[in-house]
């Protein structure tokens, strides 16, 4: 956070993130009743958590005025935040390219 | 001997030692909370389709957990209005807003103790599914954050704000890194909550 900040402007944006966040969570349980397949529902429900996550990382944090220092040490923890989630994912897809080979083995040529 | 660099910054980063090192600790937590994100993604997808049915019989309680998300939301905006307060100089609404963050934390975890109790009387425990025990495992963790950030909420507002009087960015500035910390257990759950209760 920078040394000169203008608190009075700071706080209104605060109480507007807030109201944001309160929206934010009230579409997220409605969303979640619409009749919508699973990866569909996935896709809505991670993107307005990610939203989320993002004001309150922005404003609450103070991301959006910190120095590149952070934000480059944060981009790396992002990059292997990454790979962490893309392990179990890739497994699924070896394990689904394993089970397709196995299928086209055994079929009668 | 005195420590450098706890008010002014380090000329290498532009930053104070308080600063580089709770976003170096928050590092760490992200791959923490990550390495049990991707547990859940691979127990998911090696469900073989049991997902949904063992969510619905695990019967988590939306409504409370909606609150649940409000309520450090809420506490999330004290938070920041406790550092602005001492921004502005003012001693006694920082101890408010302190005092807030802390009693919000409090309620969430006696929320989240209903939930648990409910599901003791049910019989639903760790062991008896994948899901309740990935369920437990990250709430359960995270539980221990929010009891985390509220011992150290608490000190800063309690004895450790003697400091205002000695040495104010000082004091600032830890509330500003002990903030940093508590809205990151607000982010967590912000994902934890859709994950197991609504998808």
């Amino acid at each position: 956070m920078s040394e000169h900040v203008d608190i009075d402007k700071q706080v209104r944006v605060y109480f507007l993130v807030f109201g944001a966040l309160m929206v934010g969570t009230l579409v997220t349980v409605l969303a979640a009743e619409l009749d919508v397949s699973v990866p569909v529902a996935l896709t809505i429900g991670l993107f307005i958590a990610t939203a989320k996550a993002s004001l309150v990382a922005c404003f609450f944090m103070h991301l959006i005025d910190e120095k590149k220092i952070i934000y480059w040490t944060l981009a790396l923890t992002v990059a292997f935040f990454i790979a962490l989630m893309a392990l179990p994912l890739l497994t699924s897809v070896a394990d689904q390219v394993g089970e397709f080979a196995e299928v086209e083995a055994h079929e009668p040529h | 001997m005195e420590i450098p660099y706890t008010v002014e910054a380090h000329p290498e980063t532009g930053l104070n030692n308080g600063k580089i090192g709770i976003w170096l600790f928050l590092t760490s937590e992200v791959m923490l909370f990550g390495a049990l994100f991707a547990t859940f993604i691979m127990l998911r997808l090696g469900s073989d389709g049991n997902w949904a049915a063992m969510q619905a019989e695990a019967e988590l309680n939306i409504p409370l957990a909606t609150l649940n998300t409000a309520v450090l939301i809420a506490s999330s905006l004290t938070m920041v209005m406790a550092w602005a307060s001492l921004m502005r100089g003012q001693l006694g609404r920082f101890k408010l807003f302190g005092w807030l963050t802390v009693a919000c934390g409090g309620v969430f975890l006696v929320i989240k103790y209903f939930e648990y109790t409910a599901k003791f009387e049910h019989h639903h425990y760790p062991e008896s599914s994948t899901f309740l025990a990935i369920y437990f495992a990250m709430t359960g963790l995270h539980a221990l954050h929010v009891i985390g950030g509220m011992a150290w909420n608490a000190y800063f507002t309690g004895p450790g704000s003697k400091l205002f009087h000695t040495n104010r960015q000082w004091l600032t500035d830890r509330v500003e890194h002990s903030g940093l910390f508590w809205h990151f257990v607000d982010l967590v759950w912000i994902f934890l909550f859709p994950v197991f209760y609504l998808l």
